[in-house]
């Protein structure tokens, strides 16, 4: 049995995004401009956007070893961790594509997300654009085949 | 860099407790999937997370937030990058959040590898572009 989440679920998830987008919002990511002076390694690189990934990695690290000593979350009846292991081409391919246009604009997939209630036009091509990337590569690629 | 640090921290916090309440990744990538599987119930809990993510947006100017959003205005090459942003957050399973954040705090060799492939990805065409003159 997998999947199934008890009600209390719902506010968690909600919540969850919630302060994830907040998050964003109070560090810049949010901003392409502030993302691509970090990108700019070779130019006014501004590092600053370090400490966002640095200090989001080490807490959930820190939860993910936690939970570690539980047998399921506190309001679901698993675990899902991700099963893939495999480093190969597709990842690689994928990885270098996204960054490619992570750089030429500044913008991943949360940040632009969080930007949606703005209507900003631009961010909005961008989503559009975004969402028929995704079901191109859905109908064109597929998703991963469960490997063992 | 408080922002930075506190942002991230929050960021982190979000991510421990979607993982600890109820045991699913926060990636972006797997979210926006979700919105093409509506009727599968069990990635429901990504459409309230979703919901969250929208509403930060006007909380966070409610509560006197200011949140600037500079960015390139050529339509080419907001298409272009949102068509590989798209494409290759899928085919890579994953963008970051959730290679970048969740995926680095598991230790996953496979995420690490995806964050520095796409990280450094970003830079050579920040460098490219600034280099050729600067579309943006």
């Amino acid at each position: 049995m997998t999947g199934k989440m008890s009600r209390a679920g719902i506010p968690v998830a909600f919540v969850s995004g919630v302060l994830f987008g907040l998050g964003l919002l109070i560090s810049g990511m949010n901003n392409p401009a502030k993302v691509r002076a970090f990108l700019d390694l070779f130019g006014n690189w501004r590092p600053e956007l370090i400490a966002v990934m640095g200090s989001a990695v080490v807490i959930f690290a820190l939860a993910f070893q936690l939970s570690k000593k539980r047998r399921q979350p506190l309001c679901a009846d698993a675990f899902h961790e991700p099963t893939l292991k495999k480093t190969d081409a597709r990842l690689l391919t994928g990885a270098v594509m996204f960054g490619v246009g992570w750089g030429l604009v500044g913008l991943c997939p949360g940040p632009a997300l969080v930007n949606i209630l703005n209507l900003n036009p631009d961010v909005l091509l961008f989503i559009a654009a975004l969402l028929v990337g995704n079901r191109l590569a859905h109908y064109l690629v597929g998703p991963v085949k469960a490997a063992k | 860099m408080t922002d930075e640090l506190i942002g991230g921290a929050l960021i982190g916090i979000a991510a421990s407790l979607l993982w600890l309440g109820i045991g699913r990744i926060s990636g972006m990538t797997g979210v926006i999937s979700s919105l093409f599987v509506v009727r599968d119930t069990s990635r429901h809990w990504a459409l309230w997370f979703l919901a969250g993510l929208l509403l930060a947006l006007p909380l966070f100017y409610l509560a006197g937030g200011e949140s600037p959003v500079e960015m390139t205005g050529n339509k080419t090459l907001l298409v272009a990058a949102g068509l590989l942003v798209g494409f290759g957050t899928y085919i890579g399973n994953g963008c970051t959040s959730g290679h970048g954040v969740c995926g680095m705090g598991r230790l996953s060799l496979r995420s690490m590898l995806a964050t520095i492939t796409f990280i450094v990805a970003g830079v050579v065409t920040v460098a490219v572009m600034n280099h050729s003159g600067g579309a943006l």
